[in-house]
């Protein structure tokens, strides 16, 4: 029952991410994609519960090393994002120059 | 409680996409997805599985300085390699997070089975994503490495995954040897598919890759029962998979095509090329460029690579100033990853509004007084029209010798990564400016200036 349901979020997302990327424009495929890449981090989620639930050494070290990896996706491409958006002006500000 | 925070997170991460959609609100968009991330990673916290806080602390700022370190400093062309790298640790993440899931107590097969998947494609898009940044950066070589044995290994690989798979399912330990044979094969796996890819094609892997750092994580969501995980890798998979399907198409290539040309040889086009080469000098090109009413400028990843990116934001204004319609046109694979030319142009402060699409850009081609390529080969390839027998025939090109003058900026007579001849270099009203292309523009700009 518990896979059933979990299999209907899977289907479910996908469908609405599909509709939703579909529609970003060609200039911001970049931004999208490390934005995207930041969101995969969401492994930090899961990352913590196995650093920190004392399931014995072994788990919490991979746990551990998961954590720090994943908090280099996160917090590296939520940073890189936004700085590259940053940069996508309409009037271009050397102009006035 | 933890699920209603979730659904938040979700909510927000959905929000955050859609506004990435359109570059006024992009910003907010991302940030918004942040702050997801944020409550999800601190309702977890909070909850009260967690019993040990030093290590998550400890970790948690080792990764933030890490990325916040990458963030800040890395160059704008270097940006394909960061997202690779970003994409890889990513993919080791969720890996580790199936890899410790087996801790807990009584393993069913389903969980066993979504383990596996979360290994297997953590593996592969670690070991993979590890490679594409070799290739990109140049620390490797970027063409395809192609041995004749390579169907083979790579089939012989996956059977092994395969068989180890069940056995793992039908007895999962994590004391297993069978689990460490696992992950070693598919760390295998990953660089065996990524080896035989050439950098032209590189757009594609990283999409890829992207999609499937997604579909980890995913996998991951499973196999530790939360839905957060799902949600967001199910988002991104899907991310990854349609910006793969866009590139595909801009190339004209099935994606089997993509991850498998490696293995046989590239067909050549047996049609000799008719004309001459008629290079021009930067005074010349001065003078027609003042007389222009319409320029266009077409980049490829050769501006990247010759750092010119501010040199053609300037010399775009001058001829503004001159009374010019500037614009630049940006083939869906020019570059190193989907959008790069657009954010380096960003990064020089063009005016996102001038730089158009393929689509829009090829109507618009007659008008056109100079079509001026700068580092780009394949992407404005009259061949991918007119000879059926090129490599690449079928693509979708920008038609730049409808234009009334094409410039081409170039280094030397050299082919374009595809390796296949260009007879724009000889076409009638074509004129080459040999040279960097940042020299050569830096240049004319001087003229206009002075």
């Amino acid at each position: 029952m518990d896979a059933i349901y979990l299999l209907f979020i899977l289907m479910l997302s996908i469908f609405l991410g599909f509709e939703i990327i579909s529609k970003v424009p060609a200039t911001l495929h970049t931004p999208l994609m490390s934005g995207a890449n930041a969101i995969s981090g969401i492994t930090l989620v899961g990352a913590v519960t196995s650093a920190g639930a004392e399931l014995g050494g072994t788990a919490t070290f991979l746990g551990a090393l998961a954590v720090i990896f994943a908090t280099v996706n996160v917090v590296g491409g939520y940073m890189v994002t936004d700085r590259m958006l940053g940069m996508f002006r309409k009037k271009p500000a050397g102009a006035a120059k | 409680m933890i699920n209603v925070v979730y659904v938040i997170a979700a909510a927000l991460f959905i929000f955050g996409l859609k506004m990435l959609g359109s570059p006024d609100s992009a910003k907010r968009g991302n940030l918004l997805s942040s702050v997801g991330m944020l409550i999800a990673v601190l309702a977890t916290l909070f909850d009260q599985q967690i019993l040990s806080y030093t290590w998550i602390v400890v970790c948690v700022i080792i990764g933030s300085g890490i990325g916040a370190y990458a963030a800040r400093t890395v160059q704008m062309t270097g940006m394909p390699e960061m997202v690779a790298l970003f994409n890889g640790s990513g993919g080791i993440a969720s890996l580790l997070v199936g890899w410790a899931a087996l801790y807990h107590a009584d393993i069913s097969a389903f969980v066993a089975f979504t383990v596996l998947l979360s290994i297997v494609i953590g593996g592969v898009t670690f070991t993979g994503s590890l490679i594409a940044w070799g290739k990109l950066s140049e620390k490797m070589p970027s063409k395809a490495i192609v041995f004749n044995s390579q169907r083979l290994v790579n089939g012989a690989l996956i059977a092994a995954i395969l068989i180890l798979g069940i056995m793992f399912c039908n007895n999962p330990s994590v004391s297993s040897p069978v689990l460490i044979l696992i992950i070693l094969l598919s760390l295998a796996f990953g660089i065996m598919a990524v080896i035989p890819i050439g950098g032209a094609d590189m757009p594609v892997v990283i999409s890829l890759l992207n999609s499937y750092s997604g579909l980890a994580a995913c996998a991951a969501g499973f196999a530790i029962d939360n839905n957060i995980l799902i949600v967001a890798g199910a988002l991104v998979g899907s991310a990854g998979i349609i910006l793969t399907n866009i590139m595909c198409k801009a190339m004209n290539r099935s994606l089997g095509h993509v991850l498998f040309s490696g293995f046989s040889a590239v067909k050549q086009s047996t049609k000799v090329i008719e004309g001459e080469v008629k290079p021009i000098s930067v005074d010349d090109a001065y003078l027609i460029l003042e007389a222009a009413g319409n320029v266009m400028f077409v980049p490829g990843y050769g501006m990247a690579v010759a750092q010119a990116q501010h040199a053609v934001r300037e010399l775009g204004e001058l001829l503004e100033k001159n009374g010019c319609e500037v614009s630049y046109a940006i083939h869906p694979v020019a570059g190193r990853m989907p959008g790069h030319m657009n954010v380096l142009l960003a990064e020089a402060n063009v005016s996102y509004d001038q730089l158009i699409e393929m689509d829009d850009a090829n109507p618009r081609m007659d008008m056109v007084d100079v079509a001026i390529v700068i580092g780009a080969n394949d992407v404005v390839n009259p061949a991918a029209n007119e000879d059926d027998t090129s490599p690449i025939y079928g693509m979708p090109v920008i038609e730049v010798p409808r234009a009334r003058t094409v410039f081409v900026l170039k280094r030397s007579m050299a082919a374009g990564f595809s390796g296949v001849d260009n007879p724009l270099f000889f076409g009638e009203n074509t004129r080459m400016i040999f040279g960097d292309a940042k020299a050569t523009i830096t240049g004319l700009v001087a003229e206009f200036k002075g």
